[in-house]
């Protein structure tokens, strides 16, 4: 177990690669309770929502999800957040567990600034989080909930039971697979875990942890906040101008964010792989003549695609792949190669 | 659990000597405090080595830790096949020799744990 963002969490339990392939040719379960859950309603929520995050919520249905961040006025992130609309003027963020006070705080004090009709509530000790991600996690949900699964599109969500409980169930997770994430009340939280484990034995789920969660997120080229990117990455650094709504109007930060991409971008978040036998690791720097000229945010050897791959923030002009750099990886100046995101996408269901 | 033919550190790493020559690898305590092993990086042949110094890196997919060589002496072999198979160091601990040292200052084992003693380091 270890301490994260406040919590205990369990590293691994049958090991990284054995869990890795586990959610790559069967199914995880995932205990991510930690994550944090953020509500802002009333009838301003809608403006609130819009002004404070960097996608545009108006596009979203009821019943429909948005990846999404909370910026600062100068485009980065405080955080990066999924946006659930539950109603017309209601909507919910679920926010890094090691962020959930600050991005509260965060809020509480534009909100306040901005007026209007809008309240905010934290209500992350009313939910325990589960995630069961893979190729079958499907199949084995589905005999544990009258819910229609196969009617949830990707990033949507419904409410129904599961086991017995009242629970919220969306089409997201944080691995690259096809998955759900259901929201249950903490009390019940257990007997859903264990239902799952029982329901998904005979199909091969196993319990998952956060060794593997951060190399299936890897894989997928999805970002990691704090790691991968933070205050002081902007949103179009990190290379997720396709989570800003570019035709709101004002928001947190779309001053920064619409110059560089008109053009003033000078770094990007980038995918690479090794191409001497190394692994770059978080912090290692990217080097040319003998001086600093990026880093490494996240790196790893992936179980599934058995590479060292990584995101580096690069000079754009390191940018396009197939371009070769230099790391300095514990003092040994090693190759690496950009390459196309992701790393490794799943096969399209026939 | 652990061998009585062979001697060990505080750092986890085992030593076979035989004769004027020592194999190095590292525990199967050190292997769980790892877990999966996928890159072992070893020292090359010719290399002098002192007692207690650094000779390679050894990652997990969570952790990345140094190997320590546990007597003084001249590197005479380094096990190739860990390059494709990282994780015979999990499957294998005690059988898994990473690399042969010609001994240079043999008194040096004195200063090693037996198995008795390093299984209690691990308690």
């Amino acid at each position: 177990m270890v301490e994260f963002g406040g919590w205990d969490m369990p590293v691994e339990y049958t090991g990284i690669i054995d869990e890795h392939m586990a959610v790559r040719t069967a199914a995880g379960l995932f205990d991510v309770s930690h994550m944090g859950q953020l509500e802002i309603a009333g009838k301003n929520a809608l403006a609130t929502v819009s002004e404070l995050t960097c996608n545009d919520p108006s596009k979203l249905a009821i019943g429909q999800i948005q990846y999404s961040a909370l910026t600062t006025p100068e485009g980065g992130f405080v955080d990066d957040v999924l946006t659930y609309r539950i109603a017309d003027d209601h909507f919910m963020l679920v926010v890094n567990a090691g962020n959930i006070v600050k991005d509260y705080e965060w809020l509480q004090s534009h909100m306040r600034q901005r007026g209007g009709d809008a309240v905010l509530v934290n209500s992350s000790s009313r939910y325990a989080l589960i995630a069961i991600q893979g190729p079958e996690a499907e199949a084995i949900l589905q005999t544990l909930t009258a819910i229609d699964l196969a009617k949830i599109k990707y990033y949507w969500f419904d409410n129904g039971e599961v086991a017995g409980q009242r629970v919220m169930v969306s089409r997201t997770g944080y691995t690259g697979e096809d998955g759900f994430e259901i929201f249950v009340p903490p009390a019940a939280a257990e007997k859903v875990w264990n239902a799952l484990l029982d329901a998904g034995a005979a199909k091969g789920l196993k319990p998952a942890g956060l060794g593997a969660r951060d190399t299936l997120r890897l894989e997928a080229a999805m970002r990691l906040c704090g790691s991968d990117m933070d205050e002081h990455t902007t949103v179009m650094e990190a290379g997720l101008g396709w989570i800003v709504g570019w035709k709101k109007e004002s928001f947190l930060g779309s001053d920064v964010l619409h110059a560089q991409k008109a053009g003033s971008l000078t770094r990007k978040l980038t995918a690479f792989e090794m191409v001497d036998k190394a692994i770059a690791r978080h912090g290692h720097p990217v080097v040319a003549d003998g001086k600093q000229i990026g880093v490494v945010t996240s790196g790893t050897q992936t179980p599934y695609l058995k590479k060292a791959i990584g995101f580096a923030m690069l000079p754009v002009a390191l940018t396009a792949p197939g371009t070769i750099f230099n790391i300095d990886v514990r003092g040994r100046i090693v190759a690496a190669k950009v390459v196309p995101e992701p790393f490794y996408k799943r096969a399209k269901k026939a | 659990m652990y061998p009585a033919d062979l001697k060990y550190t505080n750092d986890h790493e085992w030593v076979r000597i035989e004769g004027g020559e020592a194999a190095v690898g590292i525990t199967d305590f050190a292997q769980k405090q790892l877990g999966d092993v996928v890159f072992v990086e070893l020292p090359e042949i010719g290399r002098a080595l002192k007692q207690g110094e650094v000779f390679g890196t050894i990652e997990s997919v969570k952790a990345v830790s140094e190997l320590f060589s546990p007597l003084s002496g001249e590197v005479i072999a380094v096990n190739t096949e860990l390059g494709n198979h990282p994780d015979y160091v999990n499957s294998k601990a005690h059988e898994t020799w990473m690399i042969r040292v010609k001994i240079t200052n043999a008194g040096e084992a004195a200063s090693l744990l037996d198995a008795n003693a390093y299984e209690a380091l691990t308690k």
